[in-house]
């Protein structure tokens, strides 16, 4: 057990664990192939964002840019926004989020709870109403200050200075580090680590793929990719679908007792697959992926009751990861 | 035995509305080039002046992505599915990076 002077002080540090159950079987006399979880779900606030949220505020204040009392302003519904409210409440700023009016009621309540204020942007406009909506909030509030997590440096840091050397302390004959891809932040910073420290380590991508409502009629010309990502420090990059995910992280709990959000589930589908890769070509390994969070606030979703079937229909539409 | 194609709603207006078409090819680029000779200029949005994968284009061979299997240069195989996507911060239209580009590029609060 340890002993911290403040809950920031708590954040990561999390347990490796391993799960022997569901890793694959090995031949008899083939070298051993391990799957190992890091419970990011242990931080501070259940999520790995409590990492990348600390990171991005000292980074603010020591650049000069946050002074006592400021406001952050950040547009998100999710994990970072609630690491954001928990770290902004603790050093004395204020959070603003933006998040679009059809969010669920649990990040509106928990972003509530950690002391956030909300202002909703209407749905019915998509993309282009919540750039208009942050836009004039900015226009309005020009001492706001954005962190813009998916280029901002200290998100990635966070886990270069972090994540990844805890993995290599606690894991030194790692062969793949397997996590999620949305801002980036933690593949880029722990892949970078890794990839310094241990020769020939795959770092491996799994990205969420909704479904069809969730990509409507997007134009490609409009695409977007993270100003954080930095192909060159991938070596595999799985996209993985809502029945994909949902099977995995019900095998996580059914299995091995692990009770993840259903993003833990699509990185535990590309695991497990260049896990029974190494099986397949007798080779050794220790695969190392991320519990991004746990299950709690996904409960509303459906995702945990009934047939797959069921469980794929009632995700249709929603941003599970 | 062809090569299952998943298209996006996006891009159904080349294939006549279908969802997934079928095409075959040796290799990523074969396939475009065989579906484009169906599909009238699906191949010219998914396949640069260059010829290369256009940056907002992410296309998977059986879930995975094909810039780490040789981009266009990948090879296929009877039986493979390939599936054409928008390229979308963590795979999705995430709202807050949406907006979070917007107001970088234009506001005094992203600096």
């Amino acid at each position: 057990m340890a002993r911290y002077d403040s809950l920031l002080d708590a954040s990561g540090g999390t347990p490796l664990v391993g799960l022997p159950r569901l890793a694959p079987a090995v031949p008899a006399g083939a070298p051993p192939v391990r799957l190992w979880a890091k419970l990011e779900d242990r931080n501070p606030t259940g999520s790995i964002k409590d990492r990348a949220a600390l990171f991005m505020v000292r980074a603010a204040e020591e650049a000069g840019r946050l002074r006592p009392g400021a406001t952050i302003f950040e547009p998100t519904s999710g994990n970072t926004g609630i690491a954001l409210a928990m770290v902004a409440k603790l050093r004395g700023y204020r959070l603003v989020c933006v998040l679009p009016e059809n969010v669920s009621t649990e990040r509106v309540q928990l972003l509530r709870m950690y002391g956030a204020e909300i202002i909703f942007s209407p749905a019915a406009g998509g993309s282009n109403q919540a750039v208009a909506t942050a836009k004039q909030i900015a226009a309005e509030h020009p001492d706001w200050v954005l962190l813009y997590q998916y280029g901002n440096e200290a998100n990635a840091k966070a886990h270069y200075l972090t994540t990844g050397p805890e993995l290599l302390q606690d894991l030194p004959t790692i062969t793949h580090f397997v996590a999620g891809l949305g801002t980036t932040g933690t593949l880029m910073g722990t892949g970078r680590y890794l990839r310094e420290k241990v020769a020939g380590v795959q770092v491996v991508a799994a990205e969420p793929r909704y479904g069809e409502l969730v990509y409507g009629l997007r134009n490609i010309d409009e695409g977007y990719v993270p100003e954080l990502y930095d192909a060159s420090v991938l070596t595999r990059r799985f996209s993985v679908g809502t029945r994909d995910a949902v099977l995995r992280t019900r095998q996580l709990v059914e299995v091995e007792g692990l009770f993840a959000g259903l993003s833990t589930g699509a990185i535990l589908h590309a695991a497990l697959a260049v896990a029974h890769e190494a099986v397949r070509e007798g080779r050794r390994a220790d695969v190392a992926f991320v519990v991004a969070d746990a299950g709690w606030k996904y409960l509303s979703t459906g995702a945990y009751d009934g047939t797959l079937a069921e469980a794929e229909e009632a995700l249709e539409g929603q941003l599970w990861a | 035995m062809a090569i299952e194609v998943r298209i996006p709603t996006i891009l159904r207006s080349h294939t006549g509305g279908a969802k997934i078409v079928e095409g075959t090819g040796d290799t990523l680029g074969d396939l475009f080039a065989d579906l484009d000779s169906r599909h009238d200029g699906l191949k010219g949005r998914l396949v640069t002046d260059t010829g290369a994968l256009h940056r907002f284009v992410n296309v998977y061979i059986n879930d995975e992505d094909v810039r780490f299997l040789g981009a266009l240069e990948a090879k296929l195989n009877d039986g493979d599915s390939v599936t054409i996507l928008p390229a979308v911060a963590g795979g999705a239209p995430d709202f807050a990076a949406v907006a979070a580009r917007g107001l970088r590029a234009g506001s005094p609060a992203a600096r």
